[in-house]
Parts: structure tokens; C-alpha cells; sequence
């Protein structure tokens, strides 16, 4: 088994120990102890400010934790070294995309940074599958964010990622775009990767998550797995956390 | 090393082929750097035509330093507006191919600005362009590589600083001074009117120096930089 492969194999969780991340004298995030298992959706759920975007930077390599760990399988990111990222699909709120380049463009860029092969074919599929095909080589500038959110949600799942972690995933889509991620999120879940949704469009994922964690002032308040409306076991989670 | 080249070659690639479409940077530091020349050709060159004597060598590399340095406050810009920057960060190549295709690409951009601003100083303040060619090409392609070893590395480190348009100069110009007075001194010497081609021979091998030296520590520290 080559490098790659022998870490995509066992690469089957992602395990937050105790992180804590501070900018100066504020405090982002306090001691968060999380574990995403591969074949499970994760929820991160939370007012502005809670560190649900620094969460999903620490758990992306982009941001240091101050303290703790994050294991990525059995091992902590410094023993990966860069071959990490090659199994990382990261959609931000920015989305990471050149406006002066077109669709295809964009794509094969980011698919020839990560060395991927039969890099036409899977451009192809991911036009195909962002139902940009037609719009494939206008620029990227001229898009509406529903398109270009569409596009980076390809952008971020082209190298076939083992962890994915997108952020705030449903701005900016319309109805049937949204049905469209809410399915292709369901595929990814049953192709056995870990992933994460950091979310404030509780109705976009109901029924999609298989474990919600709530977090506010940069502390895990709850973790929930039980069933119920997202919104709901939110605000069950945001009571509990004020009691 | 393969892999970091081949990066670096995509990265360089792309940020060409974004500026083949806007022309954002080439025109607006092209500008830039014709103005400031015609500027010194009001103040140095008298009403007969004739230029101040050894002025040329330095007006070229002013020429070349303050429009290099609009250049660079806005290669990592375009990198911030979607940040882009991010997402090269989280693909997985060594953090050096980033910076080399970054500069690579810069360093296509002002050199094909330099073609305009040379043939500018020549004709403005008669300077022997054909005196020694080549030396001087040399001066000229490791005098801007060593200019912008260091800028893209500063521009790197201050990309997410609110003052970065101003800190940007502040940090450079004290770093680079060497830089610039070796190309100074060795385009001097060429456009002398008896060339001293071992004189410029001899500030060309100290800019090479400086490239090597600068480079080497861009490399090393870009990475630890570039971390959040």
C-alpha cells in the first residue's frame, strides 16, 4: 500500500483533545473535547462568535490549536506532515475560488496542486455534479453566490477528501440546490468520511446529522445525538448551557 | 523537489494567467514607474537636453523599487479577497512551492515592466543601453530577484496586517537598501562614459550573494510564517 493509501486507510476518525485557542487575550475556544467518526455527519451548531469557524480551522491543520491535540486517526497532525491535507476538503465561508479564472479553471488548479490523475475526467464529474457544465468556462466573477457556492462544494470534495468540513455549506443555495447537498453530504456519509457541517440553517439539516454539538463563548455546551428537530435540540442545548 | 517545482510552476502559472486577464498589475505599476521617470527627467535633464551626469543608473532602480513595490503589496491581495490564500495553504505541497511560484510570477511581471523603464532611462538621459548588454541585463534580472525575494516574503507576512500598504515599504526598503546599491553602483559603472565592466562584474557577483542569501532564508522561514 503506498503512503497515501495506507493513511487514507486508517484515517477513520478525527479526535479533539481538550483544544483551547486564544488571539491575544480572547479566548476563541476552551477546552474542547470532540471525536467525528468516519460514516457520521457532525453538526456544529452555535451563535456568531461561539468558534464554530476556528473549530473547523484547527481541525483543517490552517490553525494551531494554543493547547491540546488533534488526532486525525491514531496519529496527531505533526506525524502526517503535508500528505494530511491531500485527505482534508475544506469549504469556508469565503470560498476560495479566483474569480478571474472560470469554473474549469478553478478546478484544475486546485486538482493539479493536490497531483490528482484522470484530473479531465473528474473535472468533468464535478461540473456535472455542480450543474455548471454549461457555464463551465465563464469566470467565476460573474457567478451569483449560489453558483459559486456550488462550485466550491466541488472545489473541496475533488481530491475525494476523508475528512470534510464545510462551513456554512447552505448560504446562498436555492431550494433544489440545497435538497442537492443535503444528498450529496448522505453520499458521503455512506462512502465512510468524517463530516462536519458548521451551520446556522437548522431546517437545511434536518434529519442530516447524525450528532449535533453546540457550542457558545468558544465552549462545547453539549453534544446530542438523540433525535428531534435540529432547532430543537439546539435550544434544549442552549437552555441547559444557561441553567 | 519535483513536487515543490511542479507546484510552484501551477501556482506562477495561474496568477499569469489571471493577470493576462485583468492587466491590473502590470499597467498600474508600469504607470507608476514611467511617471516617476518622467518626473526625474523634469528635474535632472536641463533645457538643452543634456542629464545630470551619473544620474540614469539611479533613477532606473528608484524606478524599479517604488513600482516593484506597488507590485508587491498587491500579489497577495488578489490571495485575500477569496481567500485563496487559504486554500493553497490547505493543499498538500511544501509551503516553499508557494512562495516560489508567488515570486516566479512577480518576478515575469516586473522584468517585463523593466523592458519599458530601461528603454525609458536610455532615451530620456542618453544612457549607453548597448554599452554592455548583457552585464547589464545581469545586473538587472538579480538585482529584481533579490528585491523581490524579500518583498514577497514581507508582503506574505502582512497580508492579514490592516497597515500592510504602509508597513509594506517601511520593512522592505531598510532590507533591500543593499540590493538597490549594488545595481545602483553597477549600472554606474557601465553607463559611465569609460565603462568599467569589472567594477559592474564585481557589484553583479554581490547581488548574486545577496540573491542566494535571500532566497535561502525566504525559504526557510516562509512556511513558520505562513502559520496561523
Amino acid at each position: 500500500m503506498t503512503p497515501d493509501g495506507a493513511a487514507a486507510a486508517a484515517f477513520d476518525a478525527v479526535e479533539l483533545r481538550d483544544i483551547s485557542r486564544h488571539y491575544g487575550r480572547r479566548r476563541a475556544l476552551a477546552r474542547v473535547t470532540l471525536t467525528c467518526r468516519a460514516g457520521q455527519i457532525l453538526g456544529l451548531l452555535g451563535p456568531n462568535g461561539a468558534g464554530k469557524s476556528t473549530l473547523i480551522g484547527i481541525m483543517s491543520t490552517l490553525v494551531r490549536p494554543s493547547l491540546g491535540e488533534v488526532r486525525y486517526g491514531s496519529r496527531p497532525a505533526s506525524q502526517w506532515g503535508d500528505a494530511l491535507r491531500a485527505h482534508i476538503g475544506v469549504l469556508g465561508h469565503d470560498l476560495f475560488l479566483y474569480g478571474d479564472l472560470t469554473a474549469r479553471e478553478n478546478l484544475e488548479f486546485f486538482g493539479g496542486l493536490y497531483g490528482l490523475p484522470d484530473l479531465t475526467q473528474r473535472v468533468d464529474a464535478a461540473l456535472e455534479a455542480a450543474r455548471l457544465v454549461e457555464r463551465a468556462n465563464d469566470r467565476v466573477s460573474v457567478f451569483s453566490r449560489g453558483l459559486r457556492q456550488r462550485l466550491a462544494l466541488e472545489r473541496a470534495l475533488l481530491h475525494r477528501p476523508r475528512l470534510v468540513l464545510l462551513d456554512e455549506p447552505f448560504t446562498g443555495l436555492d431550494d433544489e440546490s440545497a435538497v442537492l447537498l443535503a444528498a450529496r453530504l448522505k453520499t458521503l456519509k455512506t462512502a465512510g468520511s468524517v463530516v462536519v457541517v458548521a451551520t446556522h440553517d437548522f431546517e437545511a439539516v434536518d434529519g442530516l446529522l447524525d450528532a449535533v454539538a453546540c457550542l457558545r463563548e468558544g465552549r462545547l455546551r453539549a453534544i446530542d445525538s438523540a433525535g428531534g428537530t435540529v432547532r430543537e435540540r439546539y435550544r434544549q442545548a442552549m437552555r441547559e448551557s444557561w441553567s | 523537489m519535483t513536487g515543490v517545482l511542479r507546484a510552484a510552476w501551477q501556482i506562477a502559472r495561474k496568477d499569469l494567467v489571471i493577470e493576462a486577464r485583468s492587466r491590473e498589475l502590470a499597467s498600474m505599476t508600469l504607470f507608476f514607474a514611467v511617471a516617476c521617470i518622467l518626473v526625474f527627467a523634469f528635474a535632472f535633464v536641463d533645457d538643452m537636453g543634456r542629464p545630470l551626469p551619473g544620474a540614469a543608473a539611479g533613477i532606473l532602480w528608484v524606478a524599479i523599487a517604488f513600482s516593484g513595490t506597488l507590485a508587491l503589496g498587491r500579489t497577495f491581495e488578489r490571495e485575500r479577497q477569496s481567500e485563496t490564500l487559504r486554500a493553497l495553504l490547505l493543499a498538500p505541497v511544501e509551503r516553499p512551492a508557494v512562495y516560489l511560484g508567488k515570486l516566479s510570477a512577480l518576478l515575469v511581471l516586473m522584468l517585463a515592466v523593466e523592458l519599458v523603464v530601461v528603454a525609458l532611462v536610455g532615451l530620456l538621459f542618453d544612457a549607453p543601453l548597448g554599452a554592455a548588454p548583457w552585464m547589464l541585463s545581469g545586473l538587472l534580472l538579480s538585482g529584481t530577484i533579490g528585491f523581490a525575494a524579500v518583498g514577497v516574503l514581507f508582503a506574505a507576512m502582512l497580508v492579514r496586517t490592516r497597515t500592510r500598504d504602509v508597513l509594506l515599504p517601511v520593512l522592505l526598503y531598510p532590507v533591500t537598501v543593499p540590493v538597490v546599491i549594488a545595481g545602483v553602483k553597477g549600472t554606474q559603472a557601465i553607463f559611465a562614459p569609460d565603462p568599467n565592466l569589472d567594477l559592474a562584474a564585481m557589484w553583479l557577483a554581490m547581488l548574486i550573494s545577496f540573491d542566494a542569501a535571500f532566497i535561502t532564508l525566504s525559504l526557510w522561514t516562509f512556511g513558520p510564517v505562513m502559520s496561523e
